[in-house]
């Protein structure tokens, strides 16, 4: 039987490469998600065996002594908390101005290009710019200074998603209100806020997430402190410190807290960042 | 005429009286209503202004922030640059014990480790989009795509600890031996891949970083594969091309500035990675030819040795570090942005 294609070689070909492209993707997304899989087993089968509840109840512990994380979880949720209640405000409202007010301003061109460069810059460099203006003015390290840093990291995420969550929200919104005779901050307040409260929230539940891993910022800002203390004027230990300091280390039993703080950590930011994105999708929506 | 009868139950004293409180009353206007209107409308006014300021100011601040960023760095950079001059980055000599630092070994690893995992994570960034794009079965589409995000999600330092103590420990055993066995005295190859399995190292860091930019790559290439017209992969389906012809020859191409975009945002990510690094490169400030060897990277020397530094001129010194990563990030960031920018005009159009 005679082919009906002029050139059946090249028909072959063709199909070949073809499916030599559809394996090639497939093992692309095999190779992401095995890696996914391979970090979450290890993290359980490490973090697992070393949990306990004198995790939370004793601080962290000199070598071969029982201890566990209480410290670094402490103040880990104080310079974090911290960090949003100062970064988070800010964000929202310079969010706002590149959405409501300069949205086609030259100011905002600019102010989206920094904003942009500061979300992606690298963390090292934030801790170094509050070491300078903070820990080498006042002469010691401090949470503070810790909070500080990871306020700089809130600041880009919290603006980036208030401004895209505030442009989904329709202009007839806006003008209906405004027709009504209430004042632009009214507007806003009351009925762009509103409307993008689930895409707002979202923001800052990315930069929690984001901030509850940092550890280069901390490192020499906060630095570490092996007993417990709320005093903010004084070092503060964090669990990704502890983690770093632990894992460094030749002790095993370093290595288990720090195996058991990773997988703490993982948890929260995995849960975090999954309903970050659930309420992005009901803003989207 | 409307008027308002008693208090004026209003969201906010410029909106007018609730329906509820409106009744037909004729000619009598309530010139209290009004005054208090007028009132009302002065304060708003000024209360308006108070927001709209208060909003600027913050977004004032985010500039304020990144200008402060760049002068504390030149600041501390200063005394580094003012004892070594050009030869800071071109020197590959540091020695905290002479005082004599030059940043070269440094800038070489963040630049060779960052290329490496660029080679990794690009190919099979835009693999996993093109399949979730054009191959998966619906269902299967948010799920895969949600745990590729989810490898972005995953802190540094995570990466570093399993990079140590699992991943480093397996890749000595099981790639690393293998190889070198394999390629000695091969020319080129055997001094590239040779020395002593470490198991941390050089190409380790590569590997872990390619790892956490993956889903950055993957993202925005799938963000872009979606402003592809329909109608042009439709026509080019129609012509009989194949999944591969229309992906490689119609939609690449297309989205191919979007795509550039995104490896440069990951690339951006992958130079300035710290604790990740850190864990696994070995911290030895050498430069070698043996992807294997220990190496450093800026922000592994940073994090390493900056709690430590005793004397200014070696703070100094991983300030100026600091100050070079900035510049080097800033410069591939800026860049990337401009790209995503023109991909974002192009789809808007």
């Amino acid at each position: 039987m005679t082919s009906r294609l002029a050139n059946p070689g090249l028909y072959l070909r063709r199909r070949l490469t073809n499916g030599l492209f559809i394996l090639l993707s497939l093992a692309a997304a095999l190779f992401g998600l095995v890696w996914l899989a391979l970090i979450l087993y290890a993290l359980l089968k490490e973090g697992v065996s070393a949990m306990g509840p004198h995790i939370f109840s004793l601080p962290t512990p000199p070598p071969m002594m029982e201890g566990g994380l209480y410290n670094a979880i402490l103040g880990s949720v104080i310079m974090s908390a911290l960090a949003v209640a100062v970064g988070a405000p800010i964000g929202l409202f310079a969010g706002t101005w590149l959405a409501e007010y300069g949205r086609h301003h030259r100011l905002a061109f600019i102010v989206r290009f920094v904003n942009d460069i500061l979300l992606s810059a690298p963390s090292i460099v934030i801790g170094l710019f509050i070491y300078e203006v903070m820990v080498a003015r006042m002469g010691h390290f401090s949470a503070l200074a810790g909070a500080a840093s990871l306020a700089v990291i809130v600041i880009p995420v919290v603006t980036r998603t208030t401004e895209n969550m505030l442009l989904l929200v329709p202009g007839g919104l806006r003008e209906a209100a405004s027709a009504l005779g209430a004042p632009r901050s009214f507007v806003i307040t009351a009925v762009t806020w509103k409307a993008a409260r689930a895409g707002i929230v979202t923001g800052v539940l990315l930069a929690v997430a984001r901030i509850s891993g940092e550890t280069a910022p901390l490192l020499f800002t906060a630095l570490n402190n092996q007993f417990t203390t709320a005093d903010l004027n004084s070092p503060m230990a964090s669990l990704p410190a502890v983690i770093f300091q632990y894992a460094m280390s030749p002790y095993d039993d370093w290595h288990a807290l720090a195996w058991a703080g990773a997988l703490l950590i993982t948890a929260a930011v995995l849960a975090l960042s999954i309903l970050a994105r659930l309420l992005e999708r009901k803003q989207r929506r | 005429m409307f008027v308002a009868h008693g208090r004026v139950n209003s969201p906010h004293p410029l909106m007018g009286p609730r329906l509820t409180n409106i009744s037909l009353t004729g000619q009598t206007a309530d010139f209290a209503a009004h005054d208090r209107r007028l009132l009302a409308a002065r304060r708003a006014g000024a209360g308006d202004l108070r927001f709209r300021l208060l909003a600027l100011g913050a977004a004032v601040t985010v500039m304020l922030v990144f200008a402060g960023v760049i002068a504390a760095l030149l600041v501390g950079a200063l005394p580094a640059f003012r004892a070594f001059g050009l030869s800071f980055v071109t020197t590959d000599a540091w020695s905290p014990t002479q005082e004599t630092f030059g940043a070269l070994a440094s800038v070489y690893g963040t630049l060779v480790t960052s290329a490496i995992a660029m080679l990794i994570a690009v190919p099979v960034g835009i693999g996993i989009a093109i399949f979730l794009t054009e191959l998966c079965p619906r269902p299967l589409r948010r799920p895969i795509a949600m745990a590729i995000e989810l490898l972005a999600a995953i802190p540094s330092i995570i990466y570093g600890i399993w990079g140590l103590f699992v991943f480093a420990p397996w890749f000595q055993a099981h790639v690393q031996q293998p190889i070198i066995e394999a390629t000695d005295g091969i020319a080129v190859i055997g001094s590239l891949l040779g020395g002593a399995p470490y198991g941390i190292g050089v190409f380790t860091a590569s590997v872990i970083l390619s790892i956490m930019i993956l889903p950055f790559i993957c993202a925005v290439t799938r963000d872009v594969f979606e402003t592809v017209p329909h109608v042009l992969k439709e026509a080019a389906y129609g012509l009989g091309c194949t999944t591969w012809e229309v992906m490689w020859r119609v939609a690449l191409p297309f989205a191919r500035t979007g795509v550039v975009g995104g490896a440069m945002l990951a690339l951006g990510r992958a130079l300035g990675e710290t604790m990740a690094v850190t864990f696994v490169i070995g911290n030895a400030h050498n430069i070698d030819v043996s992807l294997f060897s220990p190496g450093t990277t800026i922000s592994a020397t940073i994090a390493n040795e900056f709690t430590e530094a005793t004397g200014a001129l070696y703070s100094s010194s991983l300030i100026a570090l600091g100050l070079v990563l900035f510049v080097i990030t800033f410069i591939v960031l800026a860049g990337a942005q401009l790209m995503l920018r023109a991909m974002e005009r192009r789809a808007g159009r």
